[in-house]
């Protein structure tokens, strides 16, 4: 602070939230690299190259990976829709895209089990499509079981970075745009997208982070080690499997994720920062 | 107006990515089409074992028929495996914790009635029992079941209402007290009542409560599956004892083939080889080493060093059966509830 | 989506109205409303007063008493040291601010199984900060303490990433006038400051608390799940009836479709906060 008296105020707030910080969030991340180096290198190399982790790691990415592209796409579209017209229902509509933020990843799991499970009503279809098209889709216990849970989870992530940003920028620009004969497109593309691509990285990475976290919604829609387990479930498998080696591998497929989601969280401190410094100059 | 493109486009994207992973996950079944493949959906205890004995069945098979088999495993809590099954997960056989969950499935149609007799020992071929898993040194010195309602104890052992495997702890506690008191359900009540409180930390699963108690250091006293406990000995050396109360429960792990699963898949014939080749020699020495009492008698009495063989077991026959059992003890506003009460 | 078209005035001149309303209402429909609306309609399996006994029954009461009140204590501390985090992380520089400010997320990005079986080891009287309060014979892990830290966990990058564009838009010549004039540092706070972050404390507030309420994966771990000791949270009991030797879909169904509408009012309030804000801003 600018103030010229030296005050205690500052030194007790930094205190505070660096207790708060190293407590609540440094300490169980260095649990988790600690536990999972307590046996050896030898064993932690040993279980982050283990088939089962390699495919759950593919899995991971792919899911991820396709949860960040569609979510992208929606939060695109939502962020348009939402901020550049007035119409009925907006509030709702919002509110109703935000809801996978705060639902129970457990009735996310429950729900899709509901619907697309054997006795979900929507099986019967798929079964059509199925035997019509010679396919052999599966919606539950399978990898795009997985990547739907990811999807839904995920869902809000991109729309609600995109929304407040698009919103304190107006209108304005756009309009004019169109005036002059602009067409949609071109519109996003040459005065929206400028303003907003910061923004949108960020939520990308944000999506992408919690879709690689994502455990609950998961863990309804796929059983099996080795082929739809992602990372997440491989440390719940390994955590389980109750030798004293397999809690060891455990951790150290945690510290995998632990690494990667701090990598991505790096990744955003250097967006914003740049983003930042575009923004001032 | 834009409608249909919009449509289209937002289909589009989104078969194109299930089609995408889609396309990657039968990938691994292309490359090798004439191996056939069948899931074993289990609970989370048998993971070694299985891995041991998938080994010993594809040998067995190649060599019998000629026919290269893979065995898929899931493992997870019993209850929640079972369900699994109802919901599609596309299980060929399934060895779960109880009969009981078995006969989940069968309500849903899955599996035809009957199952139970369908193979040897209430189509159990390995059991157990409950046990008792204490520190090293058995500092309460906890010895039988009694020792476990004193004060002072605090007693690990998983949540019935949520897991399979915690039912037969609570049964064999039951039992041991319908025999201490005579059958009077009063005291009955009063003394599972009294071991429920001394409960410090009710885990939603069996292998939790095993994690909490060894791992977290919490507890005096695990209440445990003998092979559970048997394997805390063999990871743990020289940190746990375990403590063979005088009298316990038969626990019959079923096996069960999912009729309509197989019947779609065409793996009949081997789901059923699978599940009989467990009461082979090999097998039943396999499960006996994994700390699974053998059905065959000849080769439990060869473990006679692992196992306590002199305990009383009463059996799930002594509460008239699964279903019986589940219904007076289990269900909402049944005994466990009742004295569980706050 | 007709209704709408006819109904309006004057139309906005920016293009894509009808596009990017039927991408976001059929994406949203698609991934997210159907899967939610079977769990509506396996609820409705039960009849009205079965339902009701149902969420009325003493441990369902129970478990939505806890998580509820917990969430709400987690939110609330985490609305203080979020406030405080936030703050320091805008107007002060100090070594390690920047790692701070990265790290915030790391809930969100953490697997809440990792996250939860890790706090419970910490926390657990043989654990590094456990053993410290076992000696004052407090325990944390297994015990409703617990359960709140974990969703304390969850809950802070909530309240951080909202107020924190918010202070950054609060000028310092605020502080500095208010100063000048004479005011106390506390009246400063409360009167000047306070207000202006109001509306995203309470979004952050809001979320948090909506997380929390239904969180499951970092709490199964730590909470004991005692029914008796209060320790069961909702998710606990949909997971217990389903997992539970009936395979209960209906009831789970009920008590998840509770859930929801708690869920979806909590965030109806935080869109209403935020737009209020947004008008008063503008």
């Amino acid at each position: 602070m600018k103030n010229q008296k030296k005050s205690i105020v500052p030194t007790l707030l930094i205190g505070i939230s660096v207790v708060f910080f190293v407590v609540m969030l440094v300490l169980p991340l260095v649990i988790v690299l600690y536990r999972s180096l307590k046996d050896g290198l030898a064993l932690y190399v040993k279980a982050i190259t283990a088939p089962n982790t390699l495919s759950a790691l593919r899995v991971t990415l792919i899911a991820a990976s396709i949860a960040v592209l569609v979510n992208t796409f929606f939060g695109l579209c939502a962020a348009w829709l939402i901020t550049k017209f007035e119409f009925r229902g907006r509030q709702v509509l919002s509110t109703l895209i935000d809801i996978p933020f705060s639902i129970s990843p457990v009735i996310a799991g429950l729900a899709f089990i509901m619907t697309f499970g054997r006795m979900g009503w929507a099986t019967p279809f798929i079964d059509w499509i199925n035997s019509t098209f010679g396919t052999d889709i599966a919606l539950v216990f399978s990898v795009p079981g997985v990547v739907l849970a990811t999807i839904f989870v995920t869902f809000p992530f991109i729309s609600r970075e995109l929304i407040p940003v698009m919103q304190a920028q107006g209108n304005a620009e756009e309009e004019a745009a169109a005036m002059m004969g602009a067409k949609g497109f071109t519109i996003f593309r040459k005065v929206t997208f400028p303003h907003i691509r910061w923004t949108l990285l960020y939520g990308i990475i944000l999506c992408a982070a919690r879709a690689i976290g994502e455990f609950g919604a998961v863990y309804a829609v796929s059983k099996t080690r080795g082929q739809t387990f992602t990372l997440t479930l491989e440390v719940d498998a390994l955590y389980m499997a109750g030798g004293a080696d397999s809690i060891t591998q455990a951790f150290a497929v945690s510290s995998l994720l632990v690494i990667i989601a701090v990598a991505i969280l790096l990744i955003k401190q250097v967006v914003e920062y740049r983003a930042k410094r575009t923004e001032e100059a | 107006m834009k409608k249909k493109s919009v449509l289209a486009i937002t289909v589009m994207l989104l078969t194109a990515s299930l089609a995408a992973c889609g396309g990657s996950s039968s990938a691994s079944e292309d490359e090798s089409s004439d191996v056939i493949t069948i899931t074993n959906v289990s609970y989370d205890p048998t993971r070694e074992f299985y891995e041991a004995y998938n080994e010993l069945f594809v040998e067995y098979y190649k060599e019998e028929t000629g026919v290269d088999v893979e065995v898929v495993q899931s493992h997870g809590g019993s209850g929640s495996q079972a369900r699994s099954v109802i919901e599609g997960s596309d299980a060929d056989v399934v060895t779960l914790a109880l009969a009981h969950d078995i006969t989940l499935i069968e309500e849903e149609g899955l599996i035809d009635e009957g199952w139970i007799d369908e193979f040897d020992g209430n189509s159990s071929p390995y059991t157990s029992t409950i046990t008792f898993l204490v520190r090293a040194g058995n500092e309460k010195d906890i010895q039988d079941w009694d020792d476990l309602i004193k004060e002072g104890v605090d007693v690990i052992t998983p949540d019935p209402k949520s897991s399979g495997g915690a039912c037969w702890n609570f049964l064999a506690a039951w039992y041991y007290a319908d025999l201490t008191y005579d059958g009077d359900v009063d005291e009955i009540k009063a003394f599972v009542s009294a071991l429920y409180n001394n409960v410090l930390v009710m885990d939603s699963g069996a292998r939790g409560a095993t994690t909490t108690f060894v791992e977290n250091g919490q507890g005096d006293v695990l209440i445990a599956w003998e092979n559970e406990a048997l394997l805390a000995l063999e990871e743990y050396p020289g940190e746990f004892e375990m403590i063979t109360p005088s009298i316990s429960i038969k626990a019959e792990p079923s096996v069960a083939i999912v009729d309509e699963n197989v019947e779609e898949n065409g793996t009949h014939e081997i789901a059923e080889a699978y599940l009989a080749y467990l009461y082979s020699d090999e097998a039943q020495r396999l499960a006996g080493e994994n700390f699974y009492r053998p059905g065959n008698e000849e080769i439990l009495s060869t473990f006679s060093d692992t196992f306590d063989l002199s305990v009383e077991l009463c059996t799930i026959d002594d509460f008239g059966g699964w279903d019986q059992a589940y219904e007076d003890y289990f269900q909402d506003g049944a005994i466990f509830d009742e004295i569980y009460a706050y | 989506m007709k209704s709408t078209h006819t109904k309006r005035k004057q139309r906005s001149v920016i293009p894509g109205r009808g596009l990017t309303m039927g991408v976001t209402i059929t994406m949203l429909s698609l991934l997210i409303l159907i899967p939610l609306a079977s769990i509506l309609t396996y609820s409705f399996r039960l009849s009205f007063s079965e339902f009701i006994e149902l969420i009325t029954r003493q441990n369902v009461v129970r478990a939505f008493r806890t998580s509820i009140s917990c969430a709400l204590i987690a939110a609330l501390i985490n609305s203080v040291f979020g406030l405080i985090l936030a703050w320091v992380l805008v107007r002060y520089d100090f070594p390690g601010e920047r790692l701070m400010d990265a790290m915030i997320e790391l809930p969100f990005a953490l697997p809440t199984a990792v996250a939860g079986i890790t706090l419970s080891k910490m926390y657990s009287d043989k654990g590094l900060i456990g053993q410290f309060f076992a000696k004052y014979d407090i325990s944390i892990s297994y015990t409703k303490i617990g359960l709140t830290i974990a969703l304390v966990f969850i809950g802070i990058p909530f309240v951080v990433r909202a107020l924190q564009p918010v202070i950054e838009k609060l000028p310092p010549s605020l502080e500095e006038s208010s100063a000048m004039l004479g005011a106390s540092r506390s009246y400063t706070f409360r009167r000047v400051i306070l207000p202006e972050l109001t509306p995203a404390l309470l979004t952050g507030f809001g979320l948090a608390l909506a997380r929390g309420i239904g969180e499951y994966g970092s709490v199964i771990y730590i909470s004991g799940n005692s029914e008796k000791n209060g320790t069961q949270v909702v998710s606990y009991v949909i997971m217990q009836k389903l997992n539970s030797g009936s395979a209960d879909y209906e009831g789970a169904a009920a008590i998840a479709l509770v859930l929801l509408i708690i869920s979806f009012l909590l965030l109806f309030f935080i869109n209403m906060v935020q737009l209020a804000a947004g008008r008063r801003a503008s």
